[in-house]
């Protein structure tokens, strides 16, 4: 398509504002935590040392690289606490988006299958949780388990149980809120792909001879594919930093990496600890996340 | 034909059941007359009553308020730009580090958002308040706008445009006359979103906050990290309403502009 000239101040303008606020407002401060992932606590304001500055000229500059190091990664790397803070946010998080993904799977499959008129509707009930903050959906959980709480009053109706157990502060409550809070993160792609599955083929397979069974292990499911991908790694990704769930429904003994960096930041004012947390997670995270923004280029560009 | 199993309709109804059940016990507590949360004392409103003494909740709610109007505003603005370029300017140059940086906001912590941001406004000795949160925030909302405004700007008609232009609208006056209209719904869809993820979002506000600039989900968070409160249920269930209703309201709302829209896409 030409474009004609007269627009080219406009276009370049389009281009630039919103570039340079992501340069300054999302690229600038990660290189910057870098930085001070590599620089010392100190007392003083702001609480880390070398304190990087163009005053010096050529010399400060050198020996500002000079006093950097890798001691808080070495730190992270001997103490226990930090390891097994990672391991456990990566098991919690493939744990729960396993979960998540069986869960989900034949809810969107149900409603993708349900008359036009009734899957908007549903897919705006799905979605309107997911509207209200992550907060209070969390602390309604907190409410229902409760040791006296609505939870275990059921159970306890039932006799499903005897004595009513203690949900919060354990690995389960924090299963329960994670489950809860992203479950329209995996319903959403995958009933975007169902949705547009070609019913003929279907039938196609009916009309064979295939048991349903089997047509949907091997049509539904691999046409599918793209769908669980995105629901996936759409939930994976943030539950592995996710701090709001852990910190109301968890326990305070094995905190995942989320807590971790707000703990050193904001309890122990370890600014250069935090900062290196939060990069090794950023690390973990890089592949799954250059996955997510491949898959989400292509699925734009199909359309 | 389309056939609904009795599996597809259980997983269904269990499924939405999963989604609201938690939020119906949150908003039945919360006319509980008794203080003991969990013991039932009745039908009050008692705690609605007492939140209108609460100075220090009001302020909060309405710094947040604020808050999330500035950002929401900002962030569609700059989130609209953004999908306009990628959408429309083809291969810019760097535009692949331009697209990594929508997309990968999307999914990153918010721990890390929120400390990245504090740590470049503690580097340039900026007074942490309202407006630095102001910023944060439409940083982390402008993506989400740009992903909604880019699947609009995808399947848009560019006959519509080209036929504006062989008529002599100049470039501009083809944008503001032709195309910002047809956008529109899914640019108001992206302000309301927006507006939401501010009002909501407690861990990049705390990490950019300063003093006087306590938003609300920091107020509640601060309460509710002790335990069960019940003008927390209260103040909860206040906020699921009004977000409820706006978002079923702007749902409809879509429905019938989408519905006017249909003919003039075709």
């Amino acid at each position: 398509m030409k474009k004609p000239p007269a627009s080219s101040l406009w276009q370049r303008l389009v281009v630039r504002i919103p570039y340079a606020w992501l340069l300054i407002f999302f690229l600038v401060p990660f290189l910057i935590v870098l930085k001070i992932s590599l620089s010392q606590t100190a007392i003083a304001q702001p609480p880390y040392t070398p304190v990087f500055s163009l005053v010096g000229g050529w010399r400060g500059l050198a020996a500002f690289f000079s006093e950097l190091s890798l001691d808080n990664y070495r730190l992270i790397g001997s103490d226990s606490l930090y390891v097994l803070s990672y391991v456990k946010s990566l098991e919690i998080a493939a744990f729960a988006t396993l979960v998540l993904l069986v869960i989900g799977y034949p809810i969107a499959y149900g409603i993708a299958r349900t008359p036009r008129r009734i899957q908007a509707l549903l897919i705006l009930l799905t979605m309107l949780p997911f509207w209200t903050s992550l907060l209070i959906r969390i602390y309604a959980w907190m409410n229902i388990l409760q040791r006296d709480g609505p939870l275990n009053d059921a159970l306890m109706a039932l006799s499903i149980v005897k004595a009513p157990p203690a949900w919060l502060s354990t690995d389960t409550a924090i299963y329960i809120g994670i489950v809860y809070s992203y479950l329209p993160f995996m319903v959403l792609p995958l009933y975007a792909t169902l949705e547009k599955l070609d019913e003929s083929l279907l039938e196609a397979a009916a009309d064979l001879g295939c048991p349903r069974w089997k047509t949907f292990w091997l049509i539904t499911l691999p046409l599918s594919s793209a769908g669980m991908l995105a629901g996936v790694l759409l939930c994976f990704i943030p539950i592995v930093g996710e701090f709001v769930i852990p910190d109301l429904l968890g326990g305070s003994q094995s905190p995942m990496i989320g807590q971790t960096i707000w703990m050193e930041f904001f309890g122990n004012k370890d600014w250069p600890a935090a900062s290196a947390v939060a990069v090794l997670l950023v690390c973990v995270l890089v592949t799954p996340i250059v996955i997510y923004q491949n898959q989400a280029m292509r699925a734009l560009e199909r359309e | 034909m389309r056939k609904v199993s009795a599996f597809n309709v259980v997983a269904i109804v269990i499924g939405i059941a999963f989604l609201y059940l938690p939020i119906a016990v949150l908003v039945i507590y919360s006319f509980n007359a008794s203080r003991l949360v969990t013991v039932w004392g009745g039908w009050s409103t008692r705690w609605y009553a007492e939140l209108l003494h609460d100075e220090a909740l009001l302020d909060s709610a309405f710094i947040s308020i604020r808050l999330a109007l500035t950002a929401a505003t900002a962030a569609t603005i700059l989130g609209t730009l953004a999908a306009l370029a990628l959408v429309r300017f083809g291969r810019f140059r760097g535009r692949l580090l331009f697209a990594s940086m929508i997309y990968a906001p999307l999914v990153m912590p918010e721990v890390i958002t929120g400390l990245s941001l504090l740590l470049l406004f503690v580097a340039v000795a900026v007074d942490r308040g309202f407006w630095t949160v102001a910023i944060a925030h439409t940083t982390m909302a402008m993506c989400f706008v740009t992903v909604i405004v880019q699947s609009r700007l995808v399947d848009f008609d560019m006959r519509l445009e080209e036929a504006a232009m062989d008529l002599g609208a100049p470039p501009l006056r083809t944008f503001f006359g032709v195309t910002l209209p047809l956008i529109l719904p899914a640019i108001a869809a992206a302000w309301m979103l927006a507006f939401a993820l501010s009002l909501d979002d407690l861990v990049i506000a705390s990490f950019t906050t300063g003093p006087g600039a306590t938003t609300l989900p920091i107020r509640i968070y601060s309460q509710v990290r002790l335990g069960v409160k019940p003008e927390m249920n209260a103040v909860c269930s206040i906020m699921i309403a009004v977000v409820g209703v706006a978002v079923i309201a702007a749902s409809l709302l879509g429905k019938l502009t989408g519905a006017r829209g249909t003919p003039a896409r075709l």
